[in-house]
């Protein structure tokens, strides 16, 4: 089972109506809806995906974020609202967040670290934009384009006044190392953050 | 029929009548002692009953949805696209019971059928009846036929919009409402194309108050003229322009308001064809039947607390080119089950031809819509 799967299903309580942004494949939704009686939906725009959601039973909806927002979706509507591995992909990832924490009481994002280890050394080393398997695409197709560190991600929560429950540094197979504990935005390739309002 | 039968055929069906002396209540108020449905079904019915599928049909519809009644048939009946073994409504798992609906003009009790109590044809007399209406004697037929529970409740267009009433009215009897091209109540445009069409059939001097049996003859200018319109809605302006363009049938103008290009010609003969195997009375039957249908009108226009009230899953589907009821509408219908809570699953195709995109078959949307309908066969144990 995929490390990441289990540290989010923690954060998860039994029952709870969720909201996936950009749920791939279903498998996080089927898991959770396996694992914890979920109910919700997830939301995706790639059509091999959107099959692949219908097949596991997961409720799927077309909708791209960037383009029809999240204005469908009534305030305080879901308990969690995730989004892993997709906030560098969106034209603005503050307005996401914002949307997150209107729709949901919780947030759990994952996204990749750009301030890791390896990023800063091939982007010192070699002068061009980093390439690695989180990151694997050129920069000028690479649909990450929002790409940020960890700390980068904290400021906006600061900023925005949302508070971080629960953060989890994984590496790029979202196992929980402690060495990547000891320097996160250093050695972290990922992490998994639990975020609500702060008021 | 080709020579030899496809292997995805359900091949030569056989529709039969079923009368039932139930009667039925009419939202207008009027009641139907005794009544006819004709139906057709393809697949068989497994023993815990739990494997049936209702096709409901849309506006020129019938219940011959699929395979061939002869030999002879030039062509299979209008959904053999979806309907057949291995197709997205695998008769292979499922029973599909295919009807025609009240007010319908293929043998099910309607205009052009005897009233039993006059002994004349009901002809303008037959009352309007509902998308609500529709689903009850469906419900009724449900009970003739055993069917407790519908694994599925699929159609598209007018035929989408019976599939969600079913989800109301009858919550626990069905476990998946598939709601394809369709939309939760019509717009006024929508509304002011069906009444062209409507003008069209009660100005013709053939049409006699609805009464043209008795004069022996068919209101067919202006049975032609609605289907014509009609036509127009049901395609998109790019599908209209790749498969006509500006054609012209001579070489050059000719200076006189024959039909000239290609796409009046296309439009007459489909408009006079039409005129011929249709009921005028059954059209302006139909099209009111749509007009009417907005299951929100009793809460205050509030879709969410309509929803509500649904138990099944949904699949609703769009298509991208569709404006008679385009995307938005199907929008507006999912995310009134989103915030009822509602499970439910959503995709706009991609298909370039309008309205009509549902009846054709792509990758895209058989694609979609046979993977759902296999986990409904899982989930029933079909």
């Amino acid at each position: 089972m995929r490390a990441d799967l289990e540290i989010i299903q923690q954060w998860i309580s039994p029952g709870s109506h969720i909201l996936d942004l950009g749920c791939g494949d279903g498998t996080l939704l089927h898991y959770l809806q396996q694992e914890r009686q979920t109910s919700g939906f997830g939301l995706e725009i790639n059509p091999d995906h959107i099959t692949e959601c219908m097949n596991k039973g997961v409720a799927v909806i077309e909708q791209n974020l960037d383009t029809q927002g999240l204005s469908n979706f009534d305030d305080d509507s879901f308990d969690t609202v995730l989004m892993t591995q997709a906030l560098q992909a969106v034209r603005r990832p503050d307005i996401v967040l914002d949307e997150m924490m209107r729709l949901g009481r919780e947030g759990i994002v994952t996204f990749p670290n750009f301030a890791y280890w390896r990023l800063r050394w091939y982007l010192m080393s070699r002068g061009r934009m980093p390439e690695s398997e989180t990151l694997p695409h050129k920069w000028y197709n690479t649909p990450n384009i929002h790409l940020c560190t960890f700390r980068d991600f904290e400021a906006l929560c600061h900023e925005k006044n949302f508070r971080i429950r629960n953060r989890t540094v994984v590496d790029g197979e979202h196992q929980d190392r402690w060495l990547s504990r000891l320097w996160p935005n250093m050695l972290g390739q990922i992490a998994i953050y639990r975020i609500t309002r702060g008021d | 029929m080709p020579d030899s039968l496809p292997s995805d055929s359900v091949g030569l069906v056989t529709p039969q009548t079923l009368h039932f002396d139930e009667p039925l209540q009419l939202a207008c108020g009027q009641v139907l002692k005794s009544w006819d449905l004709v139906v057709e079904t393809y697949g068989t019915l497994n023993q815990d009953h739990t494997n049936a599928v209702l096709i409901c049909h849309a506006l020129s519809g019938h219940h011959h949805a699929a395979g061939y009644h002869s030999p002879g048939d030039r062509k299979p009946g209008w959904w053999d696209a979806c309907i057949g073994p291995g197709k997205p409504i695998d008769t292979n798992r499922f029973f599909v019971v295919s009807i025609n609906n009240l007010g319908g003009c293929h043998g099910s009790t309607g205009p052009n059928t005897v009233n039993p109590e006059t002994g004349e044809l009901y002809g303008p007399d037959f009352p309007v009846v509902t998308v609500q209406d529709w689903v009850n004697s469906q419900a009724v037929l449900a009970d003739r036929l055993g069917i407790g529970c519908w694994a599925a409740v699929v159609g598209g267009s007018l035929g989408g919009m019976q599939a969600l009433q079913w989800s109301i009215s009858h919550p626990d009897r069905l476990k998946h409402a598939v709601v394809i091209a369709s939309t939760p109540r019509l717009t006024a445009q929508n509304i002011a194309f069906n009444e062209v069409a409507r003008r069209a059939i009660t100005s013709d001097s053939d049409f006699h108050g609805g009464r043209y049996y008795e004069h022996n003859t068919l209101p067919r200018r202006g049975l032609m003229l609605a289907r014509m319109v009609g036509h127009i809605t049901y395609l998109s302006d790019a599908s209209m322009g790749e498969k006509f363009g500006r054609e012209l049938r001579e070489q050059a103008y000719q200076f006189g308001y024959d039909a000239e290009f290609q796409v009046e010609s296309y439009l007459r003969y489909q408009g006079e064809r039409f005129s011929e195997t249709f009921d005028a009375n059954t059209y302006l039957l139909m099209t009111r039947a749509l007009d009417y249908f907005d299951p929100a009108y009793e809460t205050d226009n509030d879709l969410v607390k309509v929803m509500a009230r649904a138990r099944c899953e949904f699949l609703v589907l769009s298509f991208s080119s569709d404006w008679r009821f385009t995307p938005a509408r199907s929008e507006e219908l999912v995310n009134a089950m989103i915030a009822a809570r509602r499970k439910v699953s959503y995709a706009e195709i991609d298909a370039p031809w309008g309205h009509d995109a549902f009846l054709i078959p792509t990758p895209r949307y058989n694609a979609v819509f046979s993977t759902y309908m296999a986990r409904v066969a899982r989930e029933v144990g079909a």
